[in-house]
């Protein structure tokens, strides 16, 4: 007896009752298989994903203070210095993307290769790099802002609304 | 009133079993590297295939399936009446244009993963009813191309969760004729679009098992047979979780298949792949069928099975509307004939 | 010492974003995940409370794209300070120009370099 149509076949069965075949799924029953499928599917390895994200993430924040350390070295003041980490490192994170690695640190190390300012210098440059042939315009051009849009959309609203807020209420 | 050929509520039976003379599979380097490497006809060594891009990559792997399928049964392109086909692409871009070199005509199907099976179901509709002398049918996916149209680019940084599938890189086809050697199919239950409301495409085999389980419990109520009829009951691409909850949603229907269900998901891959659930996508189940399914009749070691290609019915547009994700499964029989 | 503090920091503020993708069951994705950092980040920044994290641990708190948030927040901020009103729509981008440059041109030019493997 088909599982969906239980109640109905309690009944006498009939084959090809007509309007038998427009029983929609009821909210019940979505609940209950909701409820099933919780059984059977896997939990996600949560610790373990933690813990690689923690790795993962505190390298590559590691590797900024390194450079940043460089930068003061070379006289640069802390903002400026700051720019030239984050300029560094979307550039390294842009070279990995390209030669296939860095989609492999984000398998492996979860949000600690998505948080970091090198994720979303992966995240600009995938789409980019896979859309080229599409053209240079819509391919290369507009795929460059996929995820990008979204952060800098986001990210230039909310400091706007910090800017004019601070204005008014200083 | 009833339709002569319409066994039940959706199920259609064939007076003259459609023949399957020839099948050819080609498959990319992942699934070569797998345990059914040795029924495929063509294994690709570069997700390429030396094209520019994927998406030309999967449409020659298509016509590579389509040219080998007719040499095995020394067949031209003319000698075909219907080719009937599809992918996951928007608008089957791949088949539109492995058409465009097959030169036949051409009726474009999408089911998405279910697209082998409900080719099959269709084909030997038009075989049986006269309406065609050989029919051939194919489908295709490739791992890149679904990947980026569906989910990521390939070169994001994302994590996948146990319950994800793989795309399997892939085209199989068949060629059906109302006469020749082969197995043949017998029946094929259509299934219906069930929703059971998942909504998560990172697990579709969740969403599918329901409608894979209806359609497998509609054809043994429309047919009066038992599982036990069937050396092998297979489907399409629930993978691991996804044949778990068929499994269990059978069960409750009455029916027990153990020792005899499987998933082509499940059998295309081995564990070293990291595939997690297993394979996916329209190729999935079309070279599974093609290829090992049809070498399983063809050696005896199974007499007759019901292969149900499964497919989850969502778009990217459908998912960001946040629009739950209905399944369907069509079912087809396949027997060695003796 | 500066080193583990931006170790430590940078990898728990990443452990923030791996948490709101697996509890969530992957509902959040890597996108959702950089827009809540770079908002989350511009807003604790208005209330002055991200240079306290910057000032101790350095990079750890500045490469999150939460410190990205803080950049253009401050830049907005500090332009309200110079130019009026007018500052908060020129000083977040220019805090910023350097990352967003740098994005577009080196993410432009791997485009255009490379070819995705698989």
């Amino acid at each position: 007896m088909s599982f969906l149509y239980k109640s109905t076949f309690s009944g006498k069965i009939k084959v090809g009752v007509t309007g038998m075949s427009n029983i929609a799924v009821s909210e019940r029953q979505k609940k209950e298989y909701a409820q099933t499928v919780k059984q059977v599917k896997p939990k996600p390895r949560l610790w373990r994903n933690v813990f690689w994200a923690f790795v993962t993430g505190g390298l590559i924040c590691l590797a900024g203070q390194v450079i940043l350390g460089f930068f003061r070295t070379q006289g640069l003041e802390v903002n400026a210095a700051g720019a030239a980490t984050s300029a560094t490192l979307v550039f390294l994170a842009a070279f990995l993307t390209g030669i296939g690695i860095y989609d492999e640190i984000s398998r492996f190390g979860g949000a600690g290769g998505i948080v970091p300012i090198t994720g979303f210098a992966n995240s600009m440059v995938s789409p980019a790099m896979e859309y080229r042939s599409e053209g240079m315009v819509f391919g290369v051009g507009a795929k460059l802002f996929t995820i990008a849009g979204p952060v800098l959309v986001w990210g230039i609203v909310t400091a706007w609304v910090a800017g004019v807020l601070y204005y008014f209420f200083r | 009133m009833a339709a002569p050929k319409k066994n039940g509520m959706q199920t259609v039976w064939f007076q003259n079993p459609p023949v399957i003379i020839s099948t050819a599979s080609v498959v990319g380097p992942r699934e070569g590297e797998g345990p059914l490497a040795k029924t495929f006809d063509h294994v690709i060594n570069d997700p390429y295939y030396g094209e520019n891009t994927w998406e030309k990559a999967e449409q020659r792997m298509m016509n590579d399936a389509v040219k080998k399928a007719l040499q095995k049964a020394s067949l031209q392109e003319k000698d075909i009446d219907f080719m009937l086909a599809g992918d996951l692409l928007d608008q089957i871009m791949v088949s539109n244009i492995a058409a465009r070199t097959a030169a036949m005509p051409y009726l474009g199907l999408y089911g998405a993963c279910s697209t082998m099976y409900e080719g099959l179901a269709l084909g030997a509709m038009l075989v049986d009813g006269g309406f065609a002398d050989k029919v051939l049918v194919g489908a295709s996916s490739h791992y890149n191309t679904a990947e980026r149209q569906f989910r990521f680019p390939t070169e994001m940084g994302t994590q996948r969760p146990m319950t994800a599938q793989w795309t399997v890189t892939g085209a199989g086809v068949a060629i059906l004729a109302r006469e020749g050697t082969g197995p043949v199919i017998t029946h094929a239950t259509i299934g219906k679009a069930i929703d059971m409301g998942q909504s998560d495409a990172q697990d579709m085999g969740a969403t599918m098992a329901p409608a894979a389980a209806d359609t497998i419990t509609r054809h043994f109520l429309d047919t009066a047979r038992s599982p036990d009829y069937y050396d092998m009951v297979v489907t399409g691409d629930l993978g691991v979780y996804g044949k778990r909850l068929a499994e269990l949603l059978i069960k409750k229907s009455g029916y027990d298949l153990s020792g005899r269900f499987t998933d082509c998901g499940i059998l295309i891959y081995n564990k070293a792949h990291d595939v997690h659930a297993g394979g996916s996508g329209c190729g999935c189940s079309a070279v599974v069928t093609c290829g090992y399914l049809m070498g399983q009749l063809k050696s005896g070691s199974c007499k007759r099975f019901i292969g149900v290609g499964t497919g989850a019915l969502l778009s990217p547009c459908s998912v960001q509307q946040g629009e739950t994700i209905p399944g369907i499964g069509h079912a087809v029989v396949i027997e060695a004939r003796g | 010492m500066e080193f583990i503090r931006a170790f430590v920091v940078g990898g728990t503020l990443c452990v923030i974003g791996q948490l709101l993708m697996d509890l969530t069951s992957h509902k959040f994705t890597p996108a959702h995940v950089l827009v809540t950092f770079v908002s989350v980040g511009a807003i604790i920044s208005a209330f002055g409370l991200y240079q306290p994290l910057v000032d101790f641990a350095g990079a750890g708190a500045t490469v999150p794209l939460s410190g990205f948030g803080h950049i253009l927040a401050q830049g907005a901020i500090n332009g309200v300070k110079q130019n009026g009103l007018l500052g908060a729509f020129s000083g977040g981008v220019a805090a910023a120009a350097a990352g967003i440059t740098a994005a577009v041109v080196f993410g432009y030019m791997a485009a255009l370099t490379f070819k995705p493997r698989s």
